[in-house]
């Protein structure tokens, strides 16, 4: 027993998806509970974010995106941190340097993405040069 | 499978749809039958088992003896870890290789969201009390899911089986009503082959949704195992990277109904 707390005090790593090291042995309520409260927060931003996008004459219409997008990613926050509860915890470094990647790669292909083909149009060449001899 | 698999992709280039069907239904046939398969287990005697452990510890001494851990406090050597840990790693690493290639099929879709070819607009189509309905039960079959986690961590047989039971449902209450959602705009001519945008909104929530047919068919084959094997170590596994897959396609689920539907049709 002691050799097993021995073992986890240590930098020993979790797996993702369990809540602490030395998953066998933690309080089954308290994982409950943060299941609990993490449906109850995403359920508050999910609504929250249907109401925004209802389009309500309280919000400043442009903003719109902005909040959906904010919405968004803390809503996949909840979710990382109370279902599959990825924290920082000292476990969890290997788990959550492999997410700071993805997400890297993520949004250097979306963010990417849309930044080159929103920009292509603005630098094509006009149509009516297409013709014209290039070397003067 | 990767066979099967070649073979459904060769039949749908060709539009052979008997084959692609057959290749398909041999794929997830297959699927069930090797999952159940257990690993090999030699039995050996108990000398032999002593002379192996001489082996490895003469090897092991060998190896500390002329290259010095670094770090020597006592209790800090943790020692390689465990193979839960290693398998629920790799498959972490998986899922967020899945999440790259959603973000392709993600960049798409933003990059054609204009791209109608004078069809109707997304916001036209989408009816947003169906998508609020199929978040409702993505979000309560997660959280069915993670209960099953805890009754399973519980070896609480009966409780594993009703929470799998509840996710397995509510997921195919996803996939009901997102089937009658593309019928729809099926039926109303906005297939996939009307514009670009539609295109991309097909592949992506369709994409999705054949994560969430194959996950619902992984949760049956765990729920047979759990019930026939009960609660090995392996199964357990199993279990542990369904339940991260079965959230991973949830989150996912939060990028495409707010990209998609909520961008889609605000004004």
């Amino acid at each position: 027993m002691s050799r097993q707390q021995d073992f986890d005090e240590g930098d020993a790593d979790t797996a993702p998806g369990d809540h602490q090291t030395g998953d066998e042995n933690q309080d089954v309520r308290s994982v409950i509970g943060s299941y609990v409260i993490g449906l109850g927060l995403a359920t508050a931003l999910t609504l929250a974010a249907f109401w925004v996008a209802s389009g309500s004459s309280l919000l400043y219409g442009p903003g719109i995106p902005m909040a959906l997008a904010a919405l968004a990613v803390g809503q996949m926050g909840v979710r990382l941190v109370f279902f599959l509860h990825i924290t920082t915890g000292p476990g969890h470094l290997n788990n959550v340097l492999a997410l700071a990647f993805g997400v890297f790669v993520i949004g250097i292909v979306i963010a990417g993405s849309v930044w080159i083909m929103f920009h292509l149009n603005g630098n094509m060449m006009p149509a009516a040069m297409m013709h014209l001899p290039t070397q003067p | 499978m990767s066979f099967l698999a070649v073979a459904v992709g060769f039949a749908m280039i060709w539009h052979m749809w008997a084959l692609a069907l057959l290749g398909g239904a041999s794929a997830v046939a297959a699927f069930t039958v090797f999952a159940w398969f257990d690993p090999r287990r030699e039995a050996f005697s108990a000398s032999k088992a002593g002379s192996l452990d001489a082996q490895w510890r003469k090897a092991n001494a060998a190896l500390t003896t002329t290259e010095p851990p670094a770090r020597t406090k006592a209790g800090d050597q943790t020692g390689p870890s465990s193979k839960r840990v290693t398998v629920a790693y790799g498959f972490w690493i998986f899922l967020l290789s899945d999440f790259v290639l959603f973000a392709g099929f993600y960049a798409a879709y933003a990059v054609l969201s204009q791209a109608t070819a004078g069809g109707p607009l997304p916001r036209d189509l989408f009816d947003l009390r169906i998508v609020a309905f199929e978040t409702a039960c993505l979000l309560l079959s997660s959280f069915a899911c993670g209960m099953a986690s805890v009754a399973s961590h519980q070896r609480h047989l009966l409780g594993t089986q009703i929470d799998y039971l509840a996710t397995a449902l509510l997921g195919a209450g996803f996939l009901w009503l997102e089937f009658g959602e593309f019928a729809r705009l099926l039926a109303q001519g906005a297939g996939p082959e009307r514009s670009a945008v539609l295109s991309a909104f097909f592949a992506l929530v369709g994409l999705h949704g054949l994560h969430v047919c194959l996950g619902l068919l992984w949760l049956l084959t765990m729920m047979a195992q759990v019930w026939a094997k009960g609660f090995r170590p392996d199964i357990q596994r199993r279990m542990m990277c369904f339940a991260l897959f079965w959230h991973a396609l949830d989150i996912i689920w939060v990028g495409i109904f707010t990209n998609v539907y909520l961008l889609g049709t605000s004004p």
